[in-house]
């Protein structure tokens, strides 16, 4: 199922992928169009991260081709595709920053490690970053020190400090209660209008969801059996994206 | 048949886990010769994995020159021998003891904290953090290690040779009372600079071995907590045996002919 109304700045072509006997994707296809905030919703263990490991090269499908920028991950090597992983940022569920530095040396990392600016302007940057979703006040704690909402949105900060062209976030709001899932879905928002750029966004959580995706591509048994803007998606006529939507234990989905 | 193929895939493991090893040695060293190194990790590592061994690593070499000194002075009074002690103690500790119990100390402390330390990072997904931001785990990690012990272990070997020797000074003096300027005489006569910097050379090999595998057994772990104190045990006793095996090969290449 494809999208192919704009420029894609991702695409998942026939993708097929296993763990030792379990077949995660079946070719599997994806746009992911520029400019576009796109939500790829499933049940548990459909492989929803997997897709976004493989935007970012962190894996490597068995059969199938994944294009990112125009480039195809697949034909390319570890040292290629850290050249394009300049362009991309991956926010991780638990965050993963690297919990022997401070918040603001996990986001100034990116910036120290990939560009000659000189110390002031990436502790600056970071600085800016961190702002930007609400953490100035947190630089000189260590991650430990951070509630789960922080965590993320320092997370957030981190992929954000490079200004990427994509930005893959992997269940933002996850585990987390009411305010703070609105806030980091208003973060969400307020950084695709900031700093402008493309997001690939896997959640489960269907309010955060439509609040926030231009599509949504729904991921069922290994391939998207639906891929289109939020309004069609809600009125789709596809009773498994029905039943998943209504939370239903009825219906076509095996439980 | 089973037998067979269960001979097979633990060969091929075995492999494997071989040319795992060598992957991530390759690949440090190439990012150490191209001088893509973090210098002030290297030092803050210097720090962490050096001198934060020493208190350990002198206590267990004191108690071993201690030892040797006592049954060694033991024998030699019996027989008349005392005037050897001191060379019996530096010669054992200078050749082998000294850089071989540094390692294993070094190997029980500092590689199953690297194991454990990239363990967690890898369950907690901060290694793949590190690759999604276009920054390889070896370099990032494992170099300032393999660096910081290239340089630590020799040093502390040294200390470890000196405090062996000293405390087997004491015990000669104390238990056998064998005058220190006799037992130091022992000492010069019995040892020359040469095998103390084959001594140190062996150590060099011991830091890669400890890292290495440290290192690899960390990356390569799985399966959450559990996992992570699986490859912690499992990179002390593999760099242990290795540390022994090596030694072994290290000591006929190096000393067997003198």
């Amino acid at each position: 199922m494809t999208v192919q109304t704009r420029n894609l700045v991702a695409r998942i072509e026939e993708v097929s992928l296993a763990f030792g006997d379990r077949v995660v994707l079946k070719n599997c296809s994806l746009d992911i169009v520029e400019g576009a905030i796109t939500c790829i919703v499933g049940l548990s263990g459909a492989g929803k991260s997997t897709v976004l490991r493989l935007l970012d090269g962190l894996i490597h499908p068995q059969s199938g081709h994944v294009y990112v920028l125009e480039n195809d991950l697949t034909a390319m090597t570890e040292e290629q595709i850290n050249t394009v992983r300049r362009k991309i940022s991956l926010s991780f569920q638990f965050a993963a920053l690297l919990d022997s530095l401070t918040v603001g040396e996990n986001v100034a990392l990116p910036l120290r490690e990939r560009t000659k600016l000189s110390n002031a302007e990436i502790e600056r940057t970071a600085m800016d970053a961190l702002a930007s979703v609400g953490l100035g006040h947190a630089y000189n704690n260590l991650p430990a020190e951070l509630s789960g909402g922080m965590l993320k949105r320092a997370g957030f900060a981190r992929a954000i400090v490079t200004r990427p062209e994509l930005i893959l976030y992997d269940e933002p709001t996850t585990g987390l209660d009411p305010i703070v899932t609105k806030l980091i879905t208003e973060t969400i928002l307020r950084l695709r209008q900031k700093f402008g750029g493309t997001a690939v966004v896997i959640s489960h959580d269907l309010p955060s969801i439509f609040a926030m995706a231009d599509y949504i591509a729904m991921l069922f048994e290994g391939a998207i059996i639906a891929c289109d803007t939020a309004e069609r998606i809600r009125n789709s006529p596809n009773p498994i994206v029905q039943q998943f939507l209504a939370g239903s234990e009825t219906g076509p989905i095996p439980i | 048949m089973k037998t067979f193929d269960r001979v097979g895939r633990e060969t091929n493991a075995l492999f494997e886990y071989a040319g795992g090893l060598a992957l991530l040695s390759r690949e440090s060293f190439g990012f150490l010769f191209r001088l893509r190194v973090r210098l002030n990790e290297t030092i803050a590592q210097c720090a962490l994995l050096g001198v934060q061994s020493l208190v350990i690593v002198l206590l267990t070499s004191l108690f071993t020159g201690m030892v040797i000194s006592l049954e060694s002075s033991q024998q030699a009074v019996a027989y008349g021998f005392s005037s050897f002690v001191g060379g019996a103690v530096a010669y054992g500790a200078v050749r082998e003891l000294g850089p071989m119990l540094t390692a294993v100390v070094v190997a029980g402390r500092v590689g199953a904290a690297i194991a454990a330390e990239l363990g967690s990072m890898v369950v907690t997904e901060q290694i793949e953090a590190l690759r999604s931001m276009g920054l390889e785990p070896a370099r990032f990690l494992v170099v300032p290690r393999l660096l910081a012990l290239i340089v630590m272990l020799p040093l502390l070997t040294v200390f470890a040779d000196v405090i062996s020797i000293l405390g087997g000074m004491w015990i000669a003096q104390a238990y056998a009372h064998i005058p220190y300027d006799s037992f130091l005489t022992s000492v010069r006569q019995a040892i020359d600079f040469s095998d103390v910097v084959r001594g140190l050379l062996k150590t060099l090999v011991f830091a890669v071995i400890i890292v290495i595998v440290g290192a690899y057994q960390g990356l390569s772990t799985t399966g959450g907590a559990a996992g992570v104190g699986k490859a912690t045990t499992f990179s002390v006793v593999l760099s242990i045996i290795l540390i022994f095996g090596t030694n072994f090969v290290l000591s006929f290449l190096l000393f067997g002919t003198s």
